[in-house]
């Protein structure tokens, strides 16, 4: 252990909710994106999911609001360090997408992508069982653009640059395939609990 | 619609409708980004009332480029550590060094031990460069819009500019809220155009960054070739500058913006 003379840090408040490295942003909420936020609006929007499945399909905004509607309340976290508690999402549990698309046996990772062309690779297996959405809803409002809006990837068990701004499709693939923060040396799972933050971690 | 992410991709497979917004400049060192190193403060620099520069030895310092950062880390006796990314202010060609200056954030863990009780000899840990998308390799003609402590990574860039004797265009407009305000004031050349927003000198306009500063560089001042642009700052601040650009003609897959949370 490295000391720092006479750096004693805030106050400890025992949180079991925040994972190491972390602090509570409180009512803040960083923007963290490397791109112009785009000019989006729900009739842009569609999401696809393709690559390995049975049933490739896009779906507009329309038919994506017609699939049984799915929240998410608690915490997300950032690889920058703030987490966010008990915040409140509306959207789509990903679960509804992936059974109309019907994943291959041999699926086993996916690759994200935005509208604007970011990419962030996950296993299948954070995907599925309830712990994923495509949200377009915060807190009971129409999900803003800087933040994702209209509808972005909500994978909150994970650091958050895996839930992709602008979502626009997922690629099933049987092999891991590194996105674009992947690539610039940020961690291909990025479990906050295990402070997987960049590759090597 | 243009076929722009690969023209392997088999046909049926889902293209993006716009072109990756920020291609990585370069690759980045996954062992350097994951290594912790030490870094001994030498020496303080106060800059304005509100910002100082810290430099540190990094005897095993890979090297960086300009505009790249770090994640730096404190940690308390009882082992409980703070880490907060900070830009790298100085350039490539000061091996072994590094330089960070930091806003003395009201009430900030981080910024506020280095403002208050950092002195030279005080070491800390560093880990990185990390980042390759808003690197600048002194190769295009940069365009940099920086505000408040926003402009650091921007200040490695012309630095690096100035040190190597680049000839490639270089221009910067920087926001801050005052001349007092104005991070590396003295260090500023004919590339750049400080706008202030609260208070300026006598004959210089007061008010924030305008499609009138930003428009004629896209246009009569623009170089063969065009600009990469490098937005940082606070969100706020990296929204308003981006939209100017891309409403100035400014493509967006050649915008990179570094936002500071
Ligand atoms: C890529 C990147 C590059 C950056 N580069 C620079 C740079 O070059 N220079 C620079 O100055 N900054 C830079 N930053 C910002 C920097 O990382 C820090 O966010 C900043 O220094 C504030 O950290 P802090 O620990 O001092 O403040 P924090 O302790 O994080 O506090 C920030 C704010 O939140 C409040 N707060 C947070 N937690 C609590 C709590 N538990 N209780 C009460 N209040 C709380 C504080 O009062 C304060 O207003 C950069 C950020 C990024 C993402």
């Amino acid at each position: 252990m490295n000391v720092t003379r006479g750096f004693t840090g805030r106050p400890r408040v025992q949180n079991a909710g925040l994972p190491p490295g972390q602090y509570d942003a409180g009512d803040d909420w960083p923007v963290l994106s490397a791109e112009v936020t785009p000019d989006l609006t729900p009739a842009d929007w569609s999401f696809r999911i393709d690559g390995l499945v049975a049933a490739p399909r896009t779906w507009d905004w329309a038919e994506a609001h017609a699939l049984p509607a799915s929240a998410y309340e608690g915490d997300i976290h950032c690889v920058t360090s703030w987490s966010k508690f008990g915040v409140r999402f509306g959207g789509v549990s990903l679960d509804a997408f992936l059974e109309a698309a019907r994943p291959d046996a041999s699926a086993t990772h996916a690759v994200a992508y935005s509208h604007t062309g970011y990419t962030t690779n996950l296993p299948l297996a954070d995907l599925t069982g309830g712990r994923a959405w495509i949200a377009w809803e915060y807190e009971g409002q129409p999900l803003p653009a800087e933040h994702g809006g209209p509808a972005r990837l909500l994978v909150p068990h994970l650091y958050f640059w895996k839930s992709a701004k602008w979502i626009a499709g997922l690629r099933l693939l049987d092999h891991d395939e590194p996105g674009f923060w992947e690539q610039n040396g940020y961690h291909a799972r990025g479990n906050p609990w295990e402070e997987q933050r960049y590759s090597g971690d | 619609m243009t076929r722009t992410t690969s023209d392997t991709t088999a046909p049926g497979l889902f293209v993006p409708p716009t072109r990756f917004a920020v291609p990585g400049r370069i690759a980045v060192s996954n062992r350097e980004a994951a290594r912790w190193q030490t870094a001994t403060l030498t020496e303080v620099r106060r800059e304005t009332p509100h910002a100082s520069t810290f430099r540190f030895a990094v005897p095993g310092w890979a090297g960086h480029l300009p505009g790249q950062h770090l994640m730096l880390r404190l940690t308390a006796d009882d082992g409980y550590t703070a880490q907060r990314h900070y830009s790298i202010a100085s350039p490539p060609e000061d091996a072994g060094h590094i330089e960070l200056t930091l806003d003395h954030v009201e009430g900030g863990e981080v910024s506020g031990w280095f403002h208050t009780l950092a002195k030279p000899g005080d070491e800390v840990e560093v880990r990185g460069p990390l980042s390759g998308f808003f690197a600048w390799p002194g190769d295009r003609p940069a365009l940099l819009i920086g505000a408040g402590s926003g402009v650091v990574p921007l200040m490695s860039m012309i630095r690096h500019h100035r040190m190597r004797s680049l000839t490639v265009p270089l221009r910067l407009l920087v926001s801050a809220r005052g001349p007092e305000e104005l991070i590396y004031a003295r260090e500023y050349g004919a590339e750049t155009t400080p706008v202030f927003t609260r208070r300026a000198p006598e004959g210089v306009p007061v008010g924030r960054l305008s499609a009138s500063q930003v428009a004629p560089l896209l246009a009569a001042e623009q170089p063969p070739g065009g600009w990469e642009a490098y937005v940082c700052g606070s969100n706020t601040f990296a929204e308003h500058a981006s939209r100017l650009l891309v409403a100035a003609g400014q493509p967006v897959d050649r915008i990179r913006i570094e936002r500071f949370g």
